[in-house]
């Protein structure tokens, strides 16, 4: 695996550490939010917008842009930050978020908000949707990629597992799904709950090219990237660690034990601002 | 009539497809295997690559239809209408309702006439489900000239629409040349000035049967074929109940959510009069011939009759 240049490590360092501030304020401002699944997906969101991403935030439907599908649209705060951030609306309306009226929805919603592809919130859909833009773009024989971020929980979705049969059905290798693989949804630990494991091997019995990453190491997501075949879709496993940057979310079990008040938006930053948060 | 051929309102699907085809580039078919039937000739006229069977699979099946929306396709998705809006209802409210994507949803087998396949085959609640999510047309065409044209028109319609098309065979009801339909539209079929009936779908064919039958008993009956059930020809409906005073409602659907209950909303608030029922009361269906079905659950010309005599006893002078 290939070590990033230096000066990119600390660009891309840098873009996480604005998200990972920005998701802990709007998050803060807002009162609610999945703050510690949201941060799980910042180092990827910073890669994928920083680097990965062929996108143009002065025409946000450009035709031959790269897609982006959340599928776990409660991490949107991460995704609307990323994309104010890369130009494609105005900082000041990451503090609007959740707020009646606002652009920036609880979940994202694709024709309110520049930049946002598809609309999501309700599990397990994501990957259908990716597939059916990644289809469109093939029967275009548009180059575009579309990528799919998911959570781990929603793996437990029914859905997901027509989409994962149709897409290696439809040899989609315009289509990379990056699960984040938290260990974590709303009620606890995913594998007590209900176990998706073997993953590795769920995928590729289902016709899929797969590769494990670290979902917080860039060199990492971009070695995982670089494994795809032709005529197989591609999923990355990105391994992350819920809440990640903030000590005291990191590795929480219940998004919504944790009380978003003043005190801990504040220790959050404070952390975030001397550094805590360092790859 | 130019054709005086039966043809179910499912037969139009296919012939529309390929007139549809023909004239724009970006459209795309999608099936949940069980096109065949309906619309396998067709299928075979389109570009091999436009039309995809997506497998026992109605929830990707809805969420690759939005997929393909968002990267500006015209897609036409369908199944049996049991599958379509119960299999898959949480996706196309999410994917497609929600972000108001121009999807049309084609459920071929709609209602208790489909028949033999009994109860879990038989969508009564189909008009209900849909017609509640905001900005969803619903359009429940009542021959297959009207059917036609109504899947050729919602081709252009940037909105998502859903077409209820049913498996029994009816007389035509309009010429093949008539393009006089359109989302919120709805035909007077016969002028009447002492009791208006609406109705869509198969029972647009009873309540002319009925008109016929009213007539005989001195009541004039005016019939409204409500092919468009949301939005509503509410104009059209209310003009007709102000001169009639009185409303029968008619359709192959429960007696909640359907076209009833969205008249009697629009009258209720608009023009009260009285409004009756002509439909299927808080029952599941069940296995048999579509005529017996159609007879076992009231959904006959002698039930809108009987209706028609009560709503007129009942309006205010």
């Amino acid at each position: 695996m290939k070590k990033l240049p230096k000066e990119e490590q600390v660009l891309l360092e840098e873009a996480a550490a604005l998200i990972r501030k920005d998701v802990v304020r709007m998050i803060g401002v807002a009162r609610s939010g999945h703050m510690a699944s949201s941060l799980s997906i910042v180092d990827i969101m910073a890669w994928l917008y920083w680097k990965v991403l062929k996108t143009n935030s002065e025409n946000p439907n450009w035709e031959e842009r790269d897609r982006l599908v959340l599928s776990k649209g409660h991490g949107c705060p991460a995704l609307y930050s990323a994309l104010a951030n890369r130009g494609f609306f105005s900082r000041d309306e990451l503090w609007n978020y959740r707020r009646l009226g606002a652009m920036l929805q609880g979940h994202p919603l694709a024709k309110r908000t520049p930049g946002i592809d598809a609309s999501s919130g309700s599990l397990g859909m994501g990957l259908g949707v990716a597939n059916g833009i990644a289809l469109g773009l093939r029967l275009r024989g548009s180059q575009s990629r579309v990528f799919c971020l998911a959570g781990d929980g929603e793996l437990q979705e029914g859905a997901i597992w027509e989409s994962a049969m149709s897409a290696a059905h439809y040899q989609l290798d315009n289509l990379i799904m990056i699960i984040d693989r938290n260990e974590v949804q709303m009620e606890g630990i995913v594998e007590k709950i209900l176990s998706i494991e073997p993953l590795n091997a769920k995928f590729q019995a289902f016709g899929w090219h797969v590769v494990c990453a670290d979902g917080h190491d860039f060199s990492s997501l971009d070695y995982a990237l670089s494994c795809g075949v032709p005529g197989k879709p591609l999923v990355i496993i990105a391994k992350t660690v819920i809440g990640k940057g903030v000590s005291f979310l990191e590795g929480q079990l219940l998004d919504r034990s944790v009380v978003i008040t003043r005190d801990l938006v504040d220790k959050a930053l404070g952390e975030l601002d001397s550094g805590g948060m360092k790859l | 009539m130019t054709e005086t051929l039966n043809k179910s309102t499912r037969d139009a699907y296919g012939p529309a497809l390929v007139e549809l085809a023909a004239l724009y580039d970006d459209l795309v078919v999608i099936d949940g295997d069980v096109g065949a039937p309906a619309f396998k000739d067709a299928a075979r006229n389109l570009r091999s690559n436009r039309y995809f069977n997506m497998g026992i699979a109605e929830q990707n099946m809805i969420l690759t239809s939005a997929g393909l929306s968002l990267a500006n396709f015209r897609v036409f998705v369908s199944s049996l209408a049991s599958f379509l809006v119960g299999r898959a209802y949480d996706e196309i409210r999410e994917t497609i309702a929600i972000p108001g994507l121009p999807v049309k949803l084609i459920a071929s087998y709609g209602g208790v006439t489909v028949g033999e396949d009994g109860a879990t085959h038989q969508m009564l609640e189909d008009i209900a489900l849909m017609r509640v999510l905001p900005g969803m047309g619903v359009l429940v065409p009542s021959d297959y000239n009207s059917a036609f044209a109504l899947i050729k028109g919602a081709a252009e319609l940037n909105r998502p629409v859903y077409i209820r098309l049913g498996r029994p065979e009816l007389p035509l009801l309009y010429d093949n040349d008539d393009a006089n339909f359109s989302l919120g539209g709805g035909r007077v079929l016969k002028e009447g000035t002492e009791v208006t009936i609406c109705a869509c779908g198969i029972m647009v064919h009873e309540a002319l049967k009925a008109a016929k039958i009213l007539a005989q008993q001195d009541l004039c009956a005016e019939v409204i074929d409500c092919y468009s059930v949301n939005p509503l020809p509410a104009q059209q409906i209310l003009e007709s109940i102000h001169r009639t005073g009185c409303c029968v409602v008619a359709e192959e659907h429960l007696l909640h959510g359907g076209l009833g209950d969205a008249i009697a909303s629009l009258v209720c608030r608009s023009y009260p009069a009285p409004v009756k029922f002509v439909a299927v009361d808080n029952k599941f269906g069940q296995s048999g011939r579509a005529e017996e079905l159609q007879e076992y659950y009231g959904l006959t010309s002698s039930q809108i009759v009987s209706a028609a005599v009560q709503v007129w006893t009942m309006r205010r002078r």
